[in-house]
């Protein structure tokens, strides 16, 4: 199965899930714990198929419930640990989530999202942004969120979050959707054991008489204490700033900004060739990392472009993030599609020419 | 052990064993808590395995369990305790595993856990205090609330018309191929706690053998959740519960003989 023609790498086509499943392979997981849910079944298919012939352990759990608190489990016990889901499952993991995130147990989260509300529809979607980024369980916490825009990037996010989470010892999470996980492209896959484990002398091996027990807890009865733990995490979360990443798009002669993330990034992407070759000279900010999220980066576009477009598979949610980093010194507009619809790029150039129209008409 | 007769000119009748902390148990004068605590981390002193044991509290009186118990611990979600242990014993299937319950968590929230933790043949040894109520939140009606009787959200008694019957989830358990060993004891007595204590140290040696899962259910009390004296709790303890709960061993590996081999993970 292996790809080196002629000592280079070479491309495999494959499944966004499959290249996600395969990369979490060679980042050599030592547990996967998961529950079917479309669109993103084939991950736990893959593991299925594939762990037992490395020695890890998959364990298909009765719920998504169930299987997030073995991620909790296992992580706690020092091992490299994953689970995958879909929107409304990752809904039934936000309770452990946010144990984990308290505790500080690295792990991997994957939500290869659906169009909701409710059980909504198997089509891919954004609405899950608000949920991963701004915690998505109770209590003051937030993960390392990593939004893939490729299947190239479905299997690399799975090293870069692994290894994130493991520095921070919080949560990380990649949030797909449901067209990322499908879709085929060329893919070249991470190579394998080239991410070192980290010393875990927390987790919980067995205390030898040498050490004091290690407790894997988020309970702390005391409110000082239990603040002092905020503090940390909050502390942690400021840390994190430094990791974040963004792509910048034909930005540089640039008038107007788009910014989106994911697959709307790959549709905007087309939006700034269409819209160029009419001559409107428009950029495109991608946000790789959703927390930590890149409001410098927005916040220094407001002295070059004359407004921002964001652009969503959702009913604004990005979009909040983008004002508060512009902070009201430029206009933010916002175009999206719910509901497991997909903007065209004819779309994003349509509403990008109204508001170009609407400018130059309102003598601004 | 290291054999100690003697301790500031006294006969030393009794030790704290290694593997229980100095902290004051916070449990309600007559509790069976400290008793269920005390008899496990006795076992796993005697058994020489402090290093290779971890366990998983629960939600529920016994939350603060790890404060007690000398040993690497995870603080489970409600209901959840057999999952986390599920989680643990697949990273470190040398180890030795346990989960420790109260009824509202192990046989209400977390029905399906405990089920398909048993049903897997997960090779943990499962803990389940019944006492039939919900002791740390008060004394609401547990899903081992007998029928009748008074808590307080069933303060005209259990009707189980409108609120159900008893669950004996532990007698549902012993169908199921995966559990390998299962038993009913209580610790209302000395003779009891020595039975309980036998018990555990079973399912320690069995969990060596990795052919599914031992699980204890413990009747106990809860002599501020019944309003009752401990000796009043105890008494109550033998003529209601153990009619519905009946103590002795359910299953036993003799039992499951037929059961083919489980394969080693």
């Amino acid at each position: 199965m292996e790809e080196k023609v002629n000592g280079k790498k070479e491309a495999r086509l494959m499944k966004g899930n499959e290249a996600l499943a395969e990369s979490a392979m060679r980042a050599d997981i030592d547990a996967y714990f998961g529950y079917p849910i479309t669109p993103q079944s084939e991950i736990l298919e893959y593991f299925t198929l594939e762990m037992p012939k490395r020695h890890g352990v998959v364990l298909q759990a009765e719920s998504e419930l169930a299987a997030i608190n073995m991620v909790y489990g296992a992580a706690g016990a020092g091992g490299r640990i994953m689970t995958s889901s879909s929107s409304p499952g990752i809904s039934l993991m936000q309770e452990a989530i946010s144990y984990i995130a308290s505790a500080e147990l690295p792990c991997l989260l994957v939500n290869v999202t659906r169009g909701g509300p409710g059980l909504g529809t198997i089509q891919p979607s954004q609405g899950d942004y608000f949920q991963a980024v701004k915690g998505g369980g109770h209590g003051d916490y937030h993960l390392i969120v990593l939004a893939p825009s490729s299947v190239q990037e479905m299997a690399d996010f799975v090293f870069d979050g692994i290894r994130l989470a493991e520095k921070y010892r919080c949560p990380a999470m990649i949030l797909a959707d449901g067209a990322l996980g499908q879709m085929m492209e060329k893919v070249v896959l991470p190579e394998e054991g080239s991410l070192p484990k980290p010393e875990k002398n927390w987790a919980t091996v067995g205390k030898p008489a040498t050490r004091e027990r290690n407790v894997i807890t988020s309970l702390f009865i005391d409110p000082e204490k239990m603040e002092g733990i905020n503090i940390r995490l909050q502390e942690k979360y400021d840390k994190m700033r430094e990791e974040v990443r963004f792509e910048e798009i034909a930005l540089d002669d640039a008038e107007f900004a788009l910014v989106a993330f994911g697959l709307s990034a790959r549709v905007c992407q087309k939006a700034v060739d269409l819209a160029r070759e009419k001559g409107i000279r428009v950029g495109l900010l991608r946000p790789i990392t959703l927390y930590p999220f890149p409001k410098e980066a927005i916040s220094n576009l407001t002295n070059k472009v004359i407004f921002f477009l964001v652009v969503e598979m959702n009913a604004g949610q990005m979009v909040e993030d983008v004002a508060l980093s512009v902070n009201g010194k430029r206009p933010v507009y916002f175009k999206g599609r719910m509901g497991g619809m997909v903007p065209t790029p004819e779309d994003v150039v349509e509403k990008l020419e109204s508001l170009v129209h609407t400018l130059s008409t309102s003598k601004i | 052990m290291q054999a100690e007769t003697q301790q500031n000119g006294f006969e030393l009748v009794y030790k704290k064993p290694v593997t229980l902390t100095d902290t004051p148990f916070h449990y309600c004068p007559g509790c069976g808590h400290s008793v269920v605590h005390r008899v496990l981390m006795e076992v796993v002193d005697e058994m020489g395995i402090q290093d290779k044991t971890i366990g998983v509290a629960p939600v529920g009186c016994s939350v603060f369990a790890y404060s007690y118990m000398n040993i690497d611990m995870q603080e489970a979600a409600h209901g959840r305790a057999s999952a986390v242990a599920t989680g643990i014993k697949r990273i470190h299937p040398d180890k030795f595993v346990f989960s420790y319950q109260g009824d509202g968590d192990l046989a209400a929230i977390g029905t399906a856990e405990t089920i398909h933790t048993v049903n897997r043949g997960e090779n943990i040894l499962m803990i389940f205090i019944n006492n039939a109520i919900y002791g740390m939140t008060g004394g609401q009606m547990a899903p081992t609330t007998l029928l009748n009787q008074v808590t307080s959200t069933s303060p005209y008694g259990r009707n189980h018309e409108t609120m159900g019957y008893p669950l004996k989830i532990t007698d549902m358990l012993v169908q199921l191929p995966g559990a390998y060993y299962i038993t009913r004891q209580s610790v209302h007595t000395v003779n009891a706690v020595r039975k309980l204590k036998k018990a555990v140290e079973k399912s320690f040696e069995y969990q060596k053998l990795n052919r599914g899962t031992c699980f204890i259910e413990v009747v106990s009390n809860c002599p501020s959740g019944w309003k009752m004296t401990p000796l009043e709790s105890n008494k109550w303890l033998e003529v209601n519960m153990f009619p519905i709960y009946p103590i002795g061993d359910l299953k036993v590996p003799a039992v499951s003989i037929n059961k083919p081999e489980k394969q080693g993970k």
